[in-house]
C-alpha cells in the first residue's frame, strides 16, 4: 500500500473502505471520539469566555480543592490523587487491550476489572470533591461565597460531564470483562442486540473510549485546576 | 495486501514505559502549582505538560501512531477548528469584560 500523502488519496479514492487495517466499529468510536471532543471543548472554551470576561476576582482553585492533612493544608491533593488513578487505569486498560489480541482471556478479565475498579475509585473519590464542595463550601451552580458566580457553574459542568463519561465508561468495562472470561469472544458468540460476531477488537474499542476518558481530564486537570 | 492484519500489537514495555512517564509529567504539573508558579511560566508550564500528557495518550495508547495517515488526519485535523473557536471566544470575552467595566465605572460616578 503507498505511504504518505499518496497513500491518504489512494485510500480515500479506494472501493470499499478509507480506513484500511481499521475494523469499522473502531473507525466509528473515533469518530463518535472527535463529537465528543468538540462537546468536551464547546464546555472548556465557554469556561474560558466566563473566567475572561467577568469582573469577580476567580476563586483559587489551588485552594478551593485543598486538602488539610495533619493539620497542614496541602494544595490539589484530592485532584492529583484522581488524576494518578485515571492514569493508571489508562496503563491497565492499555495492557487488556494486549493480551486480548494475544488470547490471554484471564489476563484480559483481570486488567479489565482493575481498570473498572480505578474507575469507580475516581468517581467516588469525585463524589467526595462534589459534597465538600457543596456541604462545605456552599458553592452552587448560580453563585458562591468566594468570587466570580461563574466558578459553580463551570465547575458542577464540566467535571459532572467527565464523572457521567466515567461511570459510563465503567459499566462498559464490567460488560466487556464479563464476555471476555465468559469467552464469547473466543467462541465468536454474537453480542446484546447485534448479529455481528464477538472479536478481541471490542477490547480495544473500549480502550479507545477509555483513554478518551482519561485525555479529556488531562485538559480539565491543566485548564481548570492548575490554570 | 496486509489487510486482513487487523488489531494492534506490541510489546508490553512501551505501555510501562508511557505509564511512568505520564505519572513524571503529571508530578510535575503538580509541582508547578505546589511551588506557586506564576505568570507566563506557570501558563507555559502546565500547557507544555498537557500537550505532551495528550499526545502520548492518542499516540501510544490510543495507537494513533500506528494508524494509516488516512485515519490519523480524519481525527487530528478537524479539531484544529476549535482554535477558531477558542479565538472567537476570547475577542468576545474580552469584550465584554471591557463593556462591563465602562458599565461599572459609569455606576461609580
Amino acid at each position: 500500500m503507498p505511504e504518505g500523502l499518496q497513500g491518504i488519496v489512494a485510500d480515500w479514492s479506494s472501493d470499499q473502505r478509507a480506513f484500511k487495517n481499521v475494523p469499522w466499529g473502531k473507525a466509528m468510536m473515533w469518530i463518535f471520539l472527535l463529537s465528543d471532543t468538540f462537546i468536551f471543548s464547546c464546555f472548556l472554551i465557554s469556561y474560558m469566555t466566563v473566567r475572561m470576561s467577568t469582573t469577580d476576582p476567580w476563586p483559587n482553585p489551588s485552594e478551593v480543592f485543598g486538602l488539610t492533612l495533619w493539620g497542614r493544608s496541602v494544595p490539589l491533593l484530592l485532584i492529583a490523587i484522581m488524576t494518578f488513578v485515571l492514569i493508571s487505569s489508562s496503563g491497565t486498560m492499555a495492557m487488556a487491550v494486549k493480551f486480548g489480541y494475544e488470547k490471554n482471556r484471564k489476563m484480559t478479565f483481570i486488567l479489565l476489572l482493575c481498570t473498572a475498579a480505578l474507575g469507580a475509585t475516581f468517581v467516588g473519590m469525585q463524589a467526595f470533591e462534589w459534597t465538600k464542595l457543596i456541604f462545605e463550601e456552599g458553592i452552587r451552580p448560580w453563585g458562591n461565597p468566594l468570587g466570580a458566580a461563574q466558578f459553580g457553574a463551570a465547575f458542577f459542568m464540566i467535571t459532572g460531564f467527565h464523572g457521567t463519561h466515567v461511570s459510563i465508561g465503567v459499566i462498559f468495562l464490567l460488560i466487556t470483562a464479563t464476555k471476555v472470561i465468559r469467552g464469547d469472544l473466543d467462541h465468536e458468540r454474537p453480542g446484546f442486540m447485534t448479529g455481528r460476531k464477538g472479536k478481541y477488537e471490542i477490547v480495544e474499542i473500549m480502550g479507545l473510549y477509555w483513554h478518551f476518558v482519561d485525555l479529556v481530564w488531562v485538559f480539565i486537570f491543566a485548564v481548570f485546576y492548575l490554570w | 495486501m496486509a489487510a486482513h492484519v487487523e488489531g494492534q500489537q506490541h510489546p508490553i514495555g512501551i505501555y510501562l514505559k508511557i505509564w511512568g512517564l505520564l505519572f513524571v509529567l503529571s508530578t510535575a504539573s503538580y509541582l508547578v502549582d505546589y511551588f506557586h508558579l506564576q505568570g507566563y511560566l506557570r501558563w507555559f508550564l502546565i500547557l507544555a505538560f498537557m500537550l505532551l500528557k495528550a499526545g502520548l495518550i492518542v499516540a501510544v495508547f490510543m495507537h494513533m501512531l500506528w494508524e494509516r495517515l488516512a485515519m490519523m488526519y480524519a481525527i487530528l485535523v478537524p479539531t484544529l477548528l476549535l482554535m477558531v473557536l477558542l479565538g472567537i471566544g476570547a475577542l468576545e470575552a474580552d469584550y465584554t469584560f471591557f463593556t462591563r467595566g465602562v458599565f461599572f465605572l459609569k455606576g461609580l460616578l
